[in-house]
């Protein structure tokens, strides 16, 4: 990552200037992108970050002119090695893409084709493009996988694609798309469909294939702290213009931009707390193509900086250093520090924590909880009742307290049963033994058999803003629903308390009677939280309720149930595979893998050592939304193994990378004997390696305090 | 200029407030939009004006001849349409038109119970209402719950879909014998299979939403869950098959009738005007039997042209 700033023209490989593409609708053409201008050089990196609907991946599909048909391309060059790309012939454009130019989508699962062996589908890319013989196709595509480092290639390639993991399916994709040695390589999303660790994986790889292919990558993304990782030079998008761009450095460190200085400021960096920081989302939402103004700073209605003159006329770009360049007038004056999250540190007012487990009762009480799903196998053994049945062991035995007004984070990888834990709590899902204590009531029992009071006490936030509000029903029928249920407020007070409760997620009256299609994304999440908090609940357990929003609406959603749990003093759960949005959110951490609880503390004391060796390896592979933040390289090794049949002893043992350095005899007792618990005050780690040699952990962040 | 105002809370929203003027026309609007996803499809328009067509015809019968069906013209026997008989008459000479539209009737407006007392609705709009309402609970019940209840209803109704549909209404006619109520038991017994299936697969995708989560977290019954949190978001393709469903069942109909197993005689039956007509269409007088062909193959047409359009432009509208 390091490269000179300076602006050198020789080795550019994609140079896009002024390029303008809008679609045609009913309505007539709808400009999705406009005058975007950057330049990609030989082994290097530009990052594409913005919200969602900001025209990234329409910049990607106009650069190989693959718009679809009502897409085009109005204005602008897009010169590839010197020659304009604009108006070729299809014929020559397929000659091009998957050869000079190579794309990697979002979800390998697309990307790969299920009825073809992955070596038939890697080796396709080759003779197609080139005049070779099947044999070398053959050997040069299982080099490639040796490349990206999968395990037994030769093995691979006879493979279909549902037969390895999503992480090694992306890595597929990755080989598949670097065989022809492009020139240009863009990524549209290539990672935010995969787990933390996985992602750092091939995070690392593709900044490998960079150094040694000295290919131009294009990294679209949403994500800050993955671009800040992978990119030398960062474009921010916003309503299909680009409003700053620049080295990595400058603008992580100097942005210029209201809008990327709005981005930097709503995400919690790892290690921060609501105790110590505040988040600021962006108010509003991103204007529709349709809405967007032509003669006036498109950010402006959003922006806390907008005055008069921005809406006179469309900003141009201003150098403020070499390279750097933003789109706002007031570029050079604009003081940055107060709302980057370099400037709010330590902010004067603390939120309150929540109350510490000593002043108050437990309000939930897990006790060595137990939740299996039975294997349902085809053969007609199993179907007679006869043999062995097979079980998920979704949850097994774990034991957790949660106090009144607290909040217990929950992280872990997918498929570690985060879920089915909250499930079992819930309800929802049978539980195959051990106790659940809730306000001194057993709730071992399902849903359907609870009592109406207890099922008041205790609600739930989801996770998909598409799916959480039923398409049929207004909003304010949806609210009421629950208080009419449970009966919280006499009959002819429930649109009051409606209107109430749709304030207390600071959505007007105006949005009783809409349907939930005619809301975003962040507002029916709201509206779900609202329902939520209809019965008025003590316990309120969030099922990741922010990973599907865009960021800047991510901060303001945490924000609210921030507010609300000190408003109404709610408990609760909140899961989340995002780990610097459990440490900001949490009082308490509870680190799960492959179905139990391997560390659990306050938070503070989970992302500092002593740490888990699995929770040392998610915290190493958090991206972090600063470049210069020194993160330790752990990677896990191998994938999580199936809950169908755990590893024996430690169930960590197969993939921990400090057992072989940190135990005599390399670990071999994590193979055979189940760990002990390890206390350090609240703070419990599942693991041989005694406590105190885990405490001589280097902590996985270095980050300078300002 | 420096500092941002913190004042303004984040992510505040324009609020208006709402007055009942405002409401009435939001609901209204909403109205409309339903009905212009209808009207935007020209294919659903001509479908529209098809069935409507027919169903005027229907209603207003009594008003639209002189003649009743049953009234037999000795002197005009097998004519061809004429001043005094608009479409002609038949064998009896009984009008054709008066015939025709009195078919109409009992298809799509009538539905007689008994030879002095009938209910509205028609013979094969009912089959098909009774139809949906046994299908979507079974395919509702079948897609909720899943299991064995599932594995059961599902192989039931799959050994009733293994016999072909004109065999099955045979069989049910000859056994309860040619009247307007069985031929709505028929219809009934005949489409629930295929209701059940459309409303279980339907099923079997709703019930994964997290609102259906949100709805057992609330401890709410399983029959809330299925008919006030499912059943509204599966409307539209029940719907869209509803209205085939009438087209085929209009169709059967026609078929009974055909075959003697429809309305007794002499009531007017498109299906058994066919039948009779048919022995004089090579002697000179098509007109018996055509008309009523006609009739079936319009709005059977309809059906299917105005089922089409919506699924289009209600798929194109999301």
């Amino acid at each position: 990552m390091n490269r000179t700033t300076e602006e050198k023209t020789g080795d550019a490989v994609l140079d896009v200037n002024s390029l303008t593409i809008a679609y045609e609708t009913r309505k007539g053409d709808v400009h999705a992108v406009r005058d975007v201008s950057f330049r990609v050089r030989q082994g290097e990196t530009v990052g594409l970050v913005g919200e969602s609907g900001c025209g990234k991946s329409t910049i990607a599909f106009g650069i190989v002119q693959f718009l679809g048909p009502n897409g085009k391309i109005l204005n602008g060059q897009v010169l590839f090695q010197g020659n304009d790309l604009v108006g070729r012939s299809e014929r020559e454009l397929k000659r091009l893409r998957g050869d000079r130019i190579s794309m990697v989508y979002q979800d390998p699962m697309q990307a790969l084709n299920p009825a073809i062996r992955l070596g038939e589908q890697l080796m396709e890319v080759l003779t197609c493009h080139q005049d070779i013989s099947q044999e070398e196709a053959w050997e040069r595509s299982v080099a490639m996988l040796k490349r990206v480092y999968m395990p037994d290639p030769e093995d691979v390639m006879q493979r279909f694609m549902h037969q390895i993991s999503g992480g090694q399916q992306q890595r597929v994709v990755i080989a598949m798309a670097m065989l022809n040695n492009p020139a240009l390589l863009i990524m549209d999303e290539p990672t935010t469909a995969l787990d933390v660790t996985v992602e750092a994986a091939v995070l690392d790889l593709l900044e490998e294939l960079k150094q040694d292919f000295q290919t131009a990558n294009i990294f679209i993304t949403h994500n800050l702290g993955v671009v800040a990782r992978v990119s030398d030079y960062l474009c921010v998008m916003y309503a299909g213009e680009l409003v700053e761009r620049g080295p990595i450095h400058d603008i992580f460190q100097n942005p210029r931009h209201p809008y990327t200085m709005g981005l930097l400021a709503c995400v919690p960096r790892l290690g921060e707390s609501k105790l110590d920081s505040v988040l600021h989302p962006i108010r509003g939402r991103v204007p529709s193509p349709a809405a967007r103004p032509d003669n006036a700073c498109v950010f402006a209605p959003r922006c806390d900086y907008a005055t008069e003159e921005c809406t006179k006329a469309l900003p141009a770009m201003v150098e403020i250093d070499t390279g750097h360049l933003a789109r706002c007038i007031y570029a050079k004056e604009i003081d940055t520090q107060p709302r980057t999250h370099r400037g709010r540190r330590r902010v004067a007012e603390r939120k309150t924590a929540g109350p510490s487990t000593a002043e108050t009762d437990g309000l939930l009480h897990l006790d060595q909880l137990k939740i299996y799903y039975p294997q349902e196998s085809n053969s007609l053994v199993s179907m007679l009742g006869l043999g062995k049945k097979r079980y998920v062991r979704a949850v097994d035995d774990i034991s957790v307290r949660l106090a009144k007004g607290r909040t217990l984070g929950v992280v872990g990888e997918s498929g570690c049963g985060k879920s089915s834990l909250v499930k079992g709590i819930i309800g929802l899902e049978e539980i195959t033994g051990g106790d659940i204590e809730f306000m001194g009531f057993d709730v071992t029992q399902p849903v359907r058999e609870r009592d109406r009071k207890l099922i008041q006490e205790m609600q739930m936030v989801f996770q998909n803003p598409d799916s959480t509000l039923n398409p049929s029903y207004p909003v304010g029928k949806q609210i009421a629903r629950p208080i009419r249920k449970f009966k919280t407020v006499p009959k002819h007070q429930v649109k009051d308390e409606v209107l109430r409760l749709l304030k207390a997620v600071r959505l007007g009256s105006a949005y009783y009677d809409r349907l939930p299609r005619q809301l975003s994304g962040g507002e029916k999440q709201r509206v779900g939280i609202a329902r939520a908090l209809a019965s008025r609940p003590d316990l309120i357990i969030c099922d990741e309720p922010v990973s599907a929003l865009d960021v800047s609406v991510q901060a303001a959603v945490i924000n609210l149930l921030l507010e609300i749990q000190k408003s109404f003093g709610a408990s609760m759960i909140f899961i989340a595979h995002d780990l610097s949005v459990v440490r900001y959110f949490s009082d308490d951490i509870a680190v799960m893998y492959l179905g139990q609880v391997v560390e659990i503390g306050p938070a503070e004391a989970i992302y500092s050592p002593p740490y888990h060796p699995y929770t040392e390896a998610l915290l190493s592979a958090v991206p972090i939304p600063d470049p210069d933040a020194e993160q330790k390289e752990i990677r896990l090794s191998g994938n999580v193994p199936s809950a169908l049949d755990p590893p024996s002893g430690c169930r960590f043992h197969t993939r921990c990378p400090r057992r072989k350095e940190m135990l005599p005899d390399g670990g071999a007792v994590c193979e055979t004997e189940v760990p002990p618990w390890q206390e350090s005050g609240r703070h419990r780690i599942l693991c041989h390696i005694p406590i105190e040699t885990l405490r001589r952990l280097e902590p996985v962040v270095h980050q300078e305090v300002a | 200029m420096t500092q941002p105002d913190s004042s303004i809370p984040a992510d505040s929203q324009e609020i208006i407030v709402p007055d009942t003027d405002v409401i009435r026309f939001v609901r209204l609007r909403r109205l409309w939009e339903g009905l212009s996803v209808l009207f935007a499809s020209k294919i659903a328009v001509a479908g529209l004006v098809i069935v409507l067509f027919w169903v005027g015809v229907a209603i207003f019968a009594p008003l639209l001849t002189p003649y009743s069906p049953l009234e037999q013209d000795w002197k005009h026997p097998n004519e061809g349409p004429s001043e005094a008989h608009l479409l002609g008459t038949d064998e009896l000479g009984r009008d054709l038109w008066s015939r025709l539209i009195y078919g109409a009737r009992v298809v799509l407006v009538v539905l007689p119970i008994s030879e002095n007392f009938w209910v509205p609705g028609g013979t094969a709009i009912w089959g098909v209402f009774v139809a949906l309402v046994v299908g979507t609970t079974l395919g509702l019940i079948s897609g909720y719950y899943g299991g064995w209840l599932d594995e059961i209803t599902m192989r039931l109704l799959d050994a009733m879909m293994a016999i072909p549909i004109i065999l099955l209404f045979l069989i049910i006619m000859t056994a309860l014998g040619a009247s307007a109520m069985n031929v709505v038991i028929a219809i009934t017994i005949v489409g629930t299979p295929g209701i059940a299936r459309l409303v279980r697969s339907l099923t079997l995708d709703i019930r994964t939403r997290e609102y259906i989560r949100a709805a057992e977290t609330r401890g709410e019954s399983p029959w809330y869950i299925m008919f006030i949190e499912i059943l509204p978001n599966a409307r539209g393709p029940i719907i869209v098959d509803a209205m085939l469903r009438v087209g085929y069942a209009i169709f059967a109909m026609g078929t009974l009738g055909f075959l003697g197993l429809g309305m007794p005689p002499p009531s007017p039956d498109w299906g058994s005007m066919v039948a009779k007509g048919r022995e004089f269409i090579l002697q000179g007088s098509p007109w018996a039997a055509l008309w009523p062909s006609l009739a079936i193959a319009s709005l059977v047409v309809g059906l299917n042209l105005l089922a089409d359009g919506l699924r289009e432009e209600s798929m194109r509208y999301q």
